[in-house]
């Protein structure tokens, strides 16, 4: 970030920095694998798809838009009390989040159940919130958020669609796994519904991850 | 930036009565969708409890199915009598706030449907708890007032693959076909027994491995629920 804004005066909307903020949440800077943030609620709302992609939309749009809203307050916030000034905006997010989830779409936000209170506590946004929107423009603070969001999104789908076909024999809801399968012997990997293998099946993903992008594995 | 105490101060406040006002028209104007919501919810389970699955079908089918098959609804006291016959002023009653009432002061709702064929079925709700919070469900009895036709339980936060199993169908299906008075009459309720029940045991089911103190909530809610009805349901066993 060493362009001086000062002499530029408007980055257009998606200018290749911009684009750079959406896109490196999805692989060398994910929340999830890389960071290692947001793990908790990975492990929790990943045993069927449509949990996990609800889940993910919601963190996106309260990532994007308490980014936003910090960046756009942040040269009024009193030092001394931002952690407050940040918990009080993501808390209210989360809470219309949560109202509007109950409104309209009943039966996922029983599954998600408290996991949508927990994403007050979620890491990814104070970290976003701290390192980035208390120092950057709204916009691109607000492109960080979405990239954020969508990126841990991405993880939770992949975990999601594993569990889902391994555990249950589904994806989205629908079969997959024809009757013959069964009929044959085939059974469902219960396993894969229990928390430890959301973790075991994330230390894949970051595995695979790592081996691909040799810049991520330590040096010694 | 240093600022004062006085601009923190404001600061504070303004913030707090922004976010509060935000955060209550947003509540008030999403309650009526919640509620309607939470009714169809009511809806659901009663007539999953008569074995009428509505998880396939549009919310708005729900209320459709609801009418066509439960009709009636009143409501009895401990005695047995019949105090409040408004099939309207049964639907809201719920079960956990009258279980805290003083026995002799309980309205207990029962919702009665009836089927294709002209059989009926009561349908009478429950509260409890379980492990880590509340469960309940509902339960209904065959023309018979004796022998469960069937029956629905759910949870708010049982643990998963344990506890929480008390909402599958398998779970469900050992009470279908029990009954809950002996032979002389007198209420036993359902035993949830660990360790596997008998097969020919008429008031008994299997426990959940794992999930003993859920599966002992679940007996205990049937045993302090049922116990309200007894005497309506002895009185319609003479008729």
């Amino acid at each position: 970030m060493s362009t001086d804004n000062s002499i530029k005066v408007k980055d257009p909307w998606f200018s290749a920095k911009n684009l750079k903020l959406l896109r490196n949440p999805f692989n060398m800077e994910n929340p999830i694998t890389v960071q290692v943030l947001g793990i908790c609620s990975a492990l929790a709302v990943t045993v069927q798809m449509k949990p996990a992609i609800v889940m993910a939309l919601s963190v996106t749009i309260v990532t994007g838009f308490s980014n936003l809203i910090i960046a756009l307050l942040r040269d009024t916030i009193p030092s001394r009390i931002r952690i407050i000034v940040q918990l009080v905006v993501v808390a209210a997010l989360v809470i219309i989040v949560d109202q509007v989830l109950k409104a309209y779409v009943y039966d996922v936000s029983k599954k998600l159940s408290v996991f949508v209170g927990l994403i007050i506590t979620n890491c990814i946004l104070m970290g976003r919130l701290e390192a980035f929107a208390m120092a950057n423009k709204p916009w691109p603070s607000f492109i960080d958020g979405i990239g954020n969001g969508l990126g841990y999104g991405l993880i939770l789908v992949i975990v999601a669609f594993f569990r889902e076909f391994l555990g249950s024999g589904k994806i989205y809801g629908f079969d997959v796994i024809p009757q013959s399968f069964y009929d044959a012997g085939y059974v469902n990997n219960g396993l894969m519904i229990l928390p430890p293998m959301a973790l075991m099946t994330i230390g894949v993903i970051i595995w695979v991850q790592r081996s691909k992008n040799p810049d991520l594995q330590e040096k010694n | 930036m240093v600022h004062s105490n006085k601009y923190i101060l404001v600061y504070s406040v303004v913030m707090v009565v922004v976010v509060a006002v935000s955060l209550t028209i947003v509540a008030v104007q999403l309650k009526p969708a919640q509620d309607d919501n939470i009714r169809i919810e009511k809806m659901q389970n009663i007539l999953s409890s008569v074995n009428i699955s509505t998880s396939e079908i549009p919310k708005k089918e729900v209320i459709n199915v609801y009418n066509k098959f439960v009709k009636r609804a009143f409501a009895v006291n401990m005695k047995g009598d019949i105090i409040e016959s408004h099939t309207e002023k049964v639907f809201p009653i719920e079960m956990a706030n009258e279980l805290k009432k003083a026995p002799e002061d309980q309205i207990l709702p029962i919702f009665v449907a009836t089927f294709e064929n002209g059989d009926s079925a009561f349908i009478v709700p429950l509260r409890g708890k379980g492990l880590w919070g509340s469960i309940w469900g509902y339960m209904s009895f065959k023309p018979d007032f004796n022998t469960i036709l069937g029956c629905v339980y759910d949870h708010k936060s049982e643990t998963p693959g344990l506890g929480a199993e008390i909402n599958t169908e398998w779970f469900q299906k050992y009470f279908f076909g029990k009954s809950i008075f002996d032979e002389q009459k007198e209420f036993t309720s359902i035993n949830i027994i660990k360790g596997g029940a008998k097969d020919d045991d008429p008031h008994g089911v299997d426990a959940i491995s794992g999930g003993t103190i859920t599966s002992k909530g679940v007996e205990k809610m049937l045993r302090d629920n049922l116990a309200g009805y007894v005497a309506y349901f002895k009185k319609q066993m003479k008729s």
